[in-house]
């Protein structure tokens, strides 16, 4: 066996799911046939003039020549495209308010979950740029950040509904200029440990020697209960380190960010020297640099298509990134950080095919079956095969294309997104809008004594400074952004400060 | 130390052997300037596509094109057979040399302090060197509009009124005398907002402001342009007529005279309807040239646009909208629905690590109901013609910079591939720091 096979094997195993989880309750999911479209597999090749049967929200059929069933509602996909629901391994959408516990330097006592906004637009628009499935992440402020979930884009459902079932939580790290708080300085505020790369380090070592004292306490605890000992005074509760526990306990993704290729190797060295595994490695912009370590540690990279010189960090960052470490037996997986940025995700992981050659295939999976792989979901979503849940997008163009426009997109076996429909009921929201400002209007005459400013409305959106403030200190370079990536200080789509 | 020859007299040694043994100081020699590029298809945007045709370049400008044109003797043929031959891209507003790494301040010249700062010119600060440059034209993007402010900000956070000068360059070139295309092309204008919610730097918090108050900034803030213009307006009558000869100059009048002559047009930076309504209103009256930039809302004044004749440079299309309200395709669907409506626009970057982005931003608006000529004029001619240049880039005409790509496919798709590079009708590397790393990594053995 090959070097390179074993090292692809290896990848393999570590990302075999943990469990196919149970499915939701379909309850009414309708029974949809796609037919004579051009269907993406990512696992089987393409099928060219295919159907697609979906039943309970399930793929129930693949291949060419399916029957109608009764009472089944068919899309005719005639010259269009269908391609698995894209999966963004990097997203701070569906979030109500700042994505940064920043005080501190360990805030795993955080958790994402607990603040999802199934109202955020964000996800209706990156639904309608194929998105279906997204890991929503804590910020990069801290060395060890908050905890992590991974969402479905069930646009229309509380927020209850939107964990994908099943999917195990995560917790995010972050490592360089980000927790080291290099480009970020708040007046009045004293400097916050770490301030460098080593401090970084000791962090987390540090609270890895907590956490494992801490489930040490508890492991003798439990078995002094289970051997029948009574009148036990149980250790104290620490919510910070419980999640530390759960990653020693390989219960709990560790999604990590970084940049430079040493402090990849130092996460990799701690990792070890304390028994847990990286899941993931995010932005990895010098992934490249230690490809090999990467792929024979089996973990996953994920990563932005052509993002660079944003700051120091990303000065190296090129945009053959994913091709070479898919090269070299890593998973890899293209990501958005920016809810614009995720609407055409499916465009950035083409460009891995004009940089560093990869297939069709393999430029597709970036986007699809690698980070289902590297959020342990791949035996849900990630494919088209029977059995899996019915994610899909259809376009009406080759998906790597910078001409694809998604026409449908379906969660589930619910169409979520349709650009028809989407296009047709703009003139009865607009006409709905007027209705409604000119009732406000009305009203305000009414109570003259408390009209206020004219300018003021009240649905506006919040600015994204006001979202994720922590990371944002600087405008940027230039232009004026919009909805920036935490990441982005000069992003393709920035935030507006 | 016992081996060391005095650094002098090891000078005074090398000198004489190079006296000996070499007729003339050491220059490279300067490569063929004579290139025909023979049975390519060639999408002038100046006429009809040519199907099988050659594109001539001579010192440095597109000498013929055409279906029939001959290949002088002693020129460098390239074999265009399953090629295609575009103009370059331009790209009309980025901070191209004037920014390399976004975050640290030391390498960042985007943006003067201040308010007022007519006089700085962005061409005095583009960095030739910049790693940028290279990774911007390897995208086909052969010259650039570097622009000071950009509608951004100081590092204070404050937001200038008037940012200094626009500079037109290709890119390539040993330095900036030799890569400028014009050094002043466009004055570089922010047009205040009323801004009710603003961002404080010094607190790191978000603030509002009542409406009223906001107004009354905003009216003192024209005010304060007004009187600008004003005084530049004298001024330049004043240095117009000579002028006794103790007149005291001002180099910041000096720079805006040319403006208020109705020589050099107005930038004007501005996203919202009422801010661009406003922005028209007072060039109008001042009667100054105005090109819009930015534009998110140029939409919903499109008809004045076209009826005053204002052209417009769009932000990128991949962006989100920014109201919850407008439809999730606003910005892609917007250049279609100018277009439409008749109204003169390009489409530009607005940065510089993003800018190689520029054929992917034109694409999407085409795939979303613009056509494909004008999506490819949005980035080529189009920006010419809008700032006064067209009679030396834009197209594939005689007489014009030979800033010249030549791809295996549609320039603005994703996965096309750049063949050859002609910039100022040189063959040009599209090699660069990207490509270096990787192929530097592609050969790290196993550890």
């Amino acid at each position: 066996m090959s070097l390179r096979t074993s090292i692809l094997l290896a990848a393999a195993f570590a990302f075999a799911s943990i469990s196919a989880a149970a499915p939701p309750a379909p309850g009414t999911s309708p029974v949809i046939l796609i037919q004579n479209a051009t269907i993406l597999t990512v696992s089987h090749g393409t099928i060219e003039r295919g159907s697609i049967l979906i039943k309970d929200g399930k793929i129930a059929e693949v291949g060419a020549g399916i029957k109608v069933p009764a009472g089944a509602k068919v899309i005719d996909a005639a010259g269009q495209f269908v391609m698995p629901g894209i999966i963004d391994c990097h997203s701070h959408i569906a979030v109500e308010g700042s994505i940064n516990e920043g005080s501190v330097s360990v805030s795993s006592i955080a958790n994402i979950a607990e603040v999802l906004d199934s109202e955020d637009i964000d996800i209706y628009r990156d639904l309608a740029g194929g998105v279906t499935t997204a890991n929503i992440l804590h910020g990069s402020a801290n060395s060890i950040g908050g905890q992590t979930i991974v969402i479905k884009l069930r646009w229309g459902q509380p927020s209850s509904k939107l964990p994908f079932e099943g999917a195990l939580p995560g917790i995010k790290f972050a490592l360089g200029e980000n927790p080291k708080r290099s480009n970020f300085s708040i007046p009045g505020q004293p400097k916050r440990y770490p301030a460098t790369r080593m401090g970084v380090e000791e962090t987390i070592r540090g609270a890895f020697t907590e956490a494992r004292d801490y489930k040490n306490a508890w492991d003798a605890y439990n078995k002094k209960v289970s051997a029948g000992e009574k009148n036990l005074l149980p250790p104290r509760r620490d919510l910070r380190l419980e999640p530390l526990v759960e990653v020693l306990e390989g219960k709990r993704y560790v999604h990590s960010h970084c940049y430079r290729e040493d402090e990849i190797l130092m996460l990799l060295r701690v990792a070890k020297e304390f028994g847990f595994k990286v899941r993931t490695f995010q932005h990895v912009l010098e992934g490249y640099k230690v490809a090999d370590e990467l792929a024979a540690a089996g973990v996953g990279a994920s990563t932005f298509s052509d993002w660079w010189a944003y700051k120091v960090e990303a000065y190296d960052a090129i945009p053959y990134n994913a091709a070479l470490m898919t090269h070299r037996g890593v998973v890899v997986s293209i990501n958005s950080d920016s809810a614009a940025e995720a609407t055409h995700l499916n465009q950035e992981a083409a460009k891995s095919m004009k940089f560093g050659a990869l297939t069709h295939d393999e430029a597709l999976k970036l986007v699809t079956l690698n980070p289902a792989m590297q959020l342990g979901i791949d035996k849900r979503v990630g494919t088209i095969d029977v059995g899996k849940d019915a994610d899909l997008v259809i376009y009406n163009h080759d998906p790597l294309s910078a001409y694809a426009v998604a026409q449908k997109t379906i969660v589930d076996g619910r169409v979520l997104f349709d650009r028809e429909k989407d296009i047709a009921d703009r003139a009865g929201l607009e006409n709905e809008k007027k209705d409604l400002i000119a009732k406000a209007k009305k009203a305000a005459e009414k109570k003259p004594e408390e009209k206020k400013s004219d300018e003021k409305k009240p649905d506006d959106k919040k600015p994204d400074a006001a979202k994720k403030p922590e990371d944002k200190p600087k405008p940027p370079s230039g232009a004026v952004h919009r909805d920036s990536g935490e990441e982005a200080i000069s992003a393709p789509d920035g935030g507006a400060l | 130390m016992k081996y060391q020859i005095a650094p002098k007299k090891f000078f005074y040694f090398l000198y004489f052997l190079c006296l000996l043994y070499l007729p003339a100081p050491v220059h490279a020699q300067h490569p063929p300037s004579v290139y025909a590029i023979t049975h390519a298809k060639i999408t002038t945007l100046a006429g009809a596509t040519i199907d099988d045709g050659t594109l001539l370049i001579k010192d440095g400008k597109i000498a013929a094109v055409g279906a029939n044109v001959e290949v002088p003797a002693g020129a460098q043929v390239i074999d265009g057979k399953g090629l295609q031959i575009y103009p370059g891209l331009f790209d009309s507003v980025t901070q191209m040399g004037l920014s390399e790494i976004g975050a640290v301040s030391s390498t960042v010249d985007s943006s003067e302090t201040g308010s007022y700062n007519p006089d700085v010119v962005a061409a005095t600060a583009v960095f030739p060197s910049s790693e940028h440059i290279p990774v911007t034209r390897a995208s086909g993007i052969t010259e650039v509009l570097a622009v000071p402010g950009s509608g951004g900000f100081d590092f204070s956070g404050n937001r200038g009124v008037i940012d200094g000068q626009a500079s037109a360059f290709s890119l390539a070139g040993w330095s900036m005398d030799e890569m400028q295309i014009k050094r002043s092309v466009a004055m570089v204008l922010n047009w205040p907002e009323i801004e009710t919610r603003t961002f404080d730097f010094a607190t790191f918090s978000r603030k509002e402001k009542p409406f009223a108050d906001a107004k009354q900034d905003y009216d003192k803030q024209v005010n304060q342009l007004t009187d600008w213009i004003d005084r530049a307006r004298h001024y330049a009558q004043a240095i117009g007529h000579g002028g006794p000869s103790d007149f005291e100059r001002d180099v910041k009048l000096d720079a805006l005279a040319p403006v208020v002559r109705g020589q050099l047009p107005l930038l004007v930076f501005a996203d919202k309807a009422r801010d661009i309504r406003n922005a028209i209103e007072f060039c109008e009256k001042q009667k100054l040239k105005m090109i819009l930039a930015g534009g998110s809302e140029a939409y919903k004044v499109k008809d004045l646009l076209r009826s005053k004749d204002i052209p417009v440079i769009l932000r990128p299309t991949l962006y989100l909208p920014d109201e919850e309200d407008d439809p999730y395709d606003r910005a892609l669907s917007q250049p279609a629905e100018l277009s439409k409506s008749g109204v003169k626009f390009a489409i530009a970057s607005f940065d510089n690590s993003f800018a190689r982005r520029l054929g992917q931003n034109a694409a999407n608006a085409i795939a979303h109901g613009l056509s494909y000529e004008e999506g490819l004029k949005a980035v080529t001619l189009y920006p010419a013609q809008i700032f006064g240049l067209a009679d030396q880039i834009g197209t594939l005409e005689a007489g014009k910079i030979a800033n010249v790509i030549v791809t295996n496919g549609d320039p603005l798709e994703l996965t096309t591939d750049l063949k050859y590079l002609f910039i100022k009708g040189q063959l040009t590397s599209t090699d660069n720091r990207h490509k270096r790393l990787y192929e530097k990594y592609l050969n790290r053995p196993k550890p």
